[in-house]
């Protein structure tokens, strides 16, 4: 069996998680990577997606919305939003695509001449949605 | 001399302030609990995030590449303070204290020859810094609808916050807010957020773990940087929700103090009167017995 490491979720707002982990996937701006023990430290930005906990006591998912993950000794997700994935409801997934197209939609309007953040925010957008699919909902509107 | 009747009157009413007095410090007593909790709860992100965010920005330095928030905008002509008080007040000089501290600090920028703007959340705040420097409003938050604080709220106000800097309104900011000390101890406190200040990693140990970043420093940096305003914010926002609590279940605890000792004060004027007054009577009734 591989080595333990230790893993905390924590958001602004409380502490999700913090418990021993053999491998996190984790939703990297740059792509999904696998995080072990062992593993060089880093330091990356999220995207929205779904985080994949491989513990010694089972598999947890948890759907964030973005932040960073510091991979030290072990590995620390600072989310901005984290929620466990069964408590994701329609109306909260509601919420959030509705977020990621407001941003979207101030984006196209504020940078009418500047591509680059509006692509940023359509990114944001469809990785929402992509999210959705993920856990098995769709935007309802 | 006030009759037995006012006495009795006023007596009754100091009663029932004690009992409202008493009801507020208990209710406070118990949101004390619940802010100091939620303080609680954050600690760890805003650890983490200032260990990570005060790494980052050793490794990428003063360059001139490093994001305007972290660098500054080279100038500190223009001020804004962002004063954080609470939306009610009978909570001792709790109010007052953080405006205390913003005040000197406008007079100070001011003499500097600074330009001074102020942003203000929560009403008490607004209400004091309204008399004297009404010309340097530049907005008000409003959270007195909040049930419960939020992260969202915090990023709100930074998002207000950092459209201004964007908009190159002001080079420095600074939050005011009180620290959480104890229910008697509020430190009212001054934390300058852009150019962001971060303690800079201590030496040994932190600083010789070489991190990898992705997608690269600089892009982490500008995607951190702003949320690293919120995080600040919502820190202070929680400190200043403790704070509240403590001042008020102080200010209260105080008051129903002072309600019982006024009573016991007013109860003795009571008992005196009225033996006076059958004394009074005894001596008419003698006097009158032995005029016979």
């Amino acid at each position: 069996m591989a080595d333990a490491m230790q893993f905390d979720l924590v958001s602004p707002e409380r502490r999700l998680a913090s418990l021993e982990a053999t491998s996190v996937r984790v939703p990297g701006m740059a792509g999904d990577m696998t995080v072990m023990a062992g593993h060089a430290p880093t330091i990356t930005t999220l995207r929205p997606g779904v985080l994949v906990v491989e513990g010694t006591s089972g598999t947890q998912e948890y759907v964030v919305t973005g932040g960073f993950a510091e991979i030290g000794a072990g590995l620390t997700v600072l989310a901005e939003k984290a929620l466990p994935r069964e408590d994701v409801t329609q109306a909260e997934f509601d919420a959030m695509v509705a977020d990621a197209r407001a941003a979207h939609a101030s984006a196209k309007e504020t940078f009418v001449n500047e591509p680059g953040p509006v692509d940023d925010a359509a990114k944001l957008l469809a990785d929402m949605v992509a999210v959705g699919d993920h856990i098995g909902l769709s935007p309802s509107n | 001399m006030p009759s037995l009747k006012d006495l009795k009157i006023r007596i009754d009413s100091i009663k029932s302030t004690r009992k409202i007095t008493k009801a507020m410090q208990m209710v406070a007593a118990a949101k004390l609990r619940r802010a100091q909790d939620a303080a609680e709860q954050a600690r760890p992100y805003t650890e983490r995030f200032n260990a990570v965010m005060g790494a980052l920005a050793a490794s990428v330095g003063d360059s001139d590449s490093a994001p305007l928030l972290l660098r500054g905008t080279g100038k500190s002509d223009v001020h804004l303070l962002v004063v954080l008080t609470a939306e009610r007040g009978l909570c001792g000089g709790f109010n007052s204290n953080i405006v205390k501290k913003a005040r000197v600090d406008i007079a100070r920028l001011k003499a500097e020859g600074k330009t001074v703007k102020i942003l203000t959340v929560g009403k008490k705040g607004r209400e004091q810094l309204k008399r004297d420097n009404a010309d340097l409003f530049v907005g008000h938050v409003d959270l007195s609808d909040v049930k419960k604080l939020g992260y969202a709220n915090a990023q709100d106000i930074a998002r207000d916050i950092l459209g201004r800097f964007d908009a190159g309104e002001f080079d420095v900011a600074t939050i005011y807010y009180a620290q959480f000390q104890s229910v008697i101890s509020q430190i009212p406190t001054a934390q300058q957020i852009i150019p962001a200040a971060f303690d800079a990693p201590e030496e040994g140990a932190e600083a010789s773990t070489l991190y990898d970043y992705e997608p690269d420093e600089e892009a982490i940096l500008a995607d951190l940087l702003p949320r690293g305003v919120a995080t600040q914010i919502f820190a202070a926002l929680l400190e200043n929700g403790a704070s509240e609590q403590g001042a008020r279940m102080s200010a209260m605890d105080n008051a129903t103090r002072n309600a019982g000792d006024m009573i016991d004060r007013l109860t003795i004027e009571y008992n005196r009167s009225r033996q006076a007054v059958i004394t009074n009577e005894l001596i008419e009734i003698i006097s009158g017995a032995e005029a016979l």
